[in-house]
């Protein structure tokens, strides 16, 4: 029973070993010549700006939300569209009609949404 | 997947129920004053709802490859939802406005809920009791803190979804001990194989995991810190179905996990927990509630004191507790939906008005409001010709052919502490001056909903007899 797992604790081993290796290594053959620049966290090439505890608007957590529809619908859809043939060969037309209540339902969720303005930026 | 037609047709009072909610989210879209619409729409759906599950009731069946169970228990239970959400909005529609919650997304989101408590009372299969169950607290935690506004409604909002969340946290490790320790997550085959299952160890923490998540949810003794807090945050009404609809629904789920020791296939393996809970909760409840002046707090520990006394029910563990416990369930949702009710009307602007001294001299006021108030105290008391007598009745009987008198002692001494603050609410109304100088606002829909919980309250306690015979019938274990 257990000896099914030794490959799974071996994958294990070697990526905590590889990762140690590659975060240490460098700092121990490494030259080290740190000069502001080098040592400041790197931002996308810009200088840092500030600190990272500001205050988010609202708006951005409610595009977020809106994200997650469409990943429960990608979640749903794409399993049902890779076996849709096989589906379709077997019961027909209730292949289809779930998938479509579905998607109407989880859509009509966004078309609420829109119609309400929670797309608006301003 | 393919289902024959008439399964399609036998599930139709959920179909119904998901209809309704689409269609309420479309006149919300699309029509800017939605609230008066919507409301009188969302009661039209339950009433709808409610009568085509009841007119299911005699062909129980299990439909969906043994996932939800339509007719028979569930139609008692989706009957009780239904109406009471059905007496909650209209209690709400002039509420609302008071509360500064007169919002059309308030009536879908009641739906919402309603359809998560069906869910959960056919539920076949773990999964989806889960799903009920999230459907209905999600739906809970929003309504709480509706009232963005508020300070105390954010502060229910959010103890309500951290210790929901905590709970439901222990209802999925308990799903997920029960599912490894039996192989599936189908209720028919783990009822079937029950008394075997019950000597696993991993499945009776499961089980016992699962339990505690639901004590949670029906505000059993030690799980049971959130309920005032929550209930008096909350607005009114949606306290009422919260304290109704949500505790119906969890009692619906334990009396389905526990149908195998209901059926005498198994030894009912938690009857010290259920009993320790339900001695803990009726004297905490009953006698905290001696200290409240806030009526909206009292009734919370009164949900409490009758949490304790419907698990007795449980306790007990046999066909006759089941009945007792659904006949109570349908009593304590109306008379509840009741008080509520009459605590919504007079309630003033920004939480006031809520305190008992705002109820003395009641009866020179509003001698309806009174009498209906009277009425649902002396039902909560349990004080014969009332329903709420019977409930009780019926569950400590069922103890007491247990043989778990001291049980029904414990609770009968219980009921006695309990009349005490329900009566003190009818002693302030007929026999005090009134102190506080304020008008009731004109409520017609609100005094509509008083005023059939009331005459359901009559109903059921002048002929507990049929409606429990009709109950007992449709127990299939």
């Amino acid at each position: 029973m257990i000896e099914q797992y030794i490959p799974i604790f071996l994958v294990i081993a070697t990526a905590a070993v590889f990762g140690a290796a590659v975060v240490f290594s460098s700092k121990l053959f490494g030259p080290q010549r740190p000069n502001d620049i080098k040592i400041s966290p790197y931002e996308s090439g810009k200088k840092p700006v500030g600190n990272t505890s500001e205050r988010i608007s609202v708006k951005y957590y409610l595009v977020a939300m809106l994200f997650i529809i469409f990943d429960i619908e990608v979640i749903y859809v794409y399993p049902w569209a890779v076996e849709f043939k096989s589906l379709y060969a077997q019961y027909g037309i209730f292949a289809f009609t779930p998938m479509l209540i579905f998607l109407i339902v989880l859509e009509l969720g966004f078309v609420y949404v829109y119609m309400k303005g929670g797309l608006k930026w301003d | 997947m393919p289902q024959s037609n008439t399964e399609y047709l036998q599930i139709l009072p959920f179909i119904l129920m998901g209809s309704g909610i689409v269609i309420s989210v479309i006149i919300e879209m699309f029509y800017k004053k939605s609230e008066p619409v919507l409301g009188w729409f969302s009661v039209l759906l339950f009433i709808t709802v409610g009568f085509v599950s009841l007119a299911s009731i005699n062909d129980s069946a299990v439909l969906f490859n043994n996932m939800i169970e339509v007719g028979g228990k569930p139609a008692i239970f989706n009957f009780i939802f239904t109406f009471g959400a059905a007496v909650m909005i209209l209690s709400s529609m002039n509420y609302i406005s008071k509360y500064g919650i007169y919002f059309g997304e308030f009536f879908i989101i009641v739906q919402s809920s309603v359809l998560g408590m069906m869910i959960m009372a056919g539920a076949k299969d773990l999964f989806m009791i889960f799903m009920g169950l999230e459907l209905m607290s999600i739906c809970f935690y929003v309504l709480a803190g509706l009232n963005r506004k508020k300070i105390q409604a954010n502060e229910a909002s959010m103890k309500y979804f951290l210790l929901g969340a905590f709970a439901t946290g222990f209802i999925v490790y308990g799903i997920a001990l029960m599912y490894g320790s039996s192989g599936t997550t189908s209720l028919p085959y783990i009822f079937e194989n029950f008394s075997s299952l019950i000597s696993n160890v991993l499945f009776v923490t499961g089980l016992g995991l699962f339990l505690i998540g639901f004590s949670f949810k029906i505000a059993a003794f030690p799980f049971h810190m959130w309920v005032p807090d929550v209930y008096q945050g909350s607005a009114t009404t949606i306290t009422g179905l919260m304290s109704t609809g949500g505790k119906t629904a969890a009692f619906s789920v334990l009396i389905i996990m526990l149908s195998a020791v209901f059926a005498n296939n198994a030894a009912n393996t938690f009857e010290p927990y259920f009993a320790g809970i339900s001695v803990l909760s009726m004297l905490f409840g009953s006698i905290v509630a001696i200290a409240q002046d806030n009526l909206k707090r009292m009734l919370a520990y009164s949900s409490i004191a009758h949490a304790g006394y419907m698990v007795i029910g449980l306790a007990a563990g046999n066909q006759d507790s089941v009945a007792g416990i659904i006949f109570y369930l349908a009593a304590y949702t109306f008379m509840n939906l009741g008080a509520f009710g009459v605590l919504s009307i007079i309630e003033g602007k920004d939480d006031t008005l809520l305190d008992i001294n705002s109820y003395a001299g009641l009866n020179s006021k509003s001698p309806i409001l009174a009498a209906f108030m009277a009425l649902f105290m002396f039902a909560l008391a349990g004080i014969p010709p009332m329903a709420g007598f019977f409930g009780k009745y019926y569950v400590f009987i069922a103890a007491i052919k247990s043989d778990l008198t001291w049980l029904a002692i414990i609770g009968v001494l219980s009921s006695v502490i309990s009349v005490y603050f329900y009566l003190r609410v009818v002693v302030y109304m007929y026999f005090k001056e009134s102190t506080v100088n304020f008008s009731i606002e004109k409520n017609n829909t609100g005094l509509l909903a008083v005023v059939i919980s009331g005459i359901l309250i009559l109903v059921f306690g002048i002929i507990p007899d049929t409606l429990l015979n009709v109950i007992i019938s449709v127990l299939n274990f």
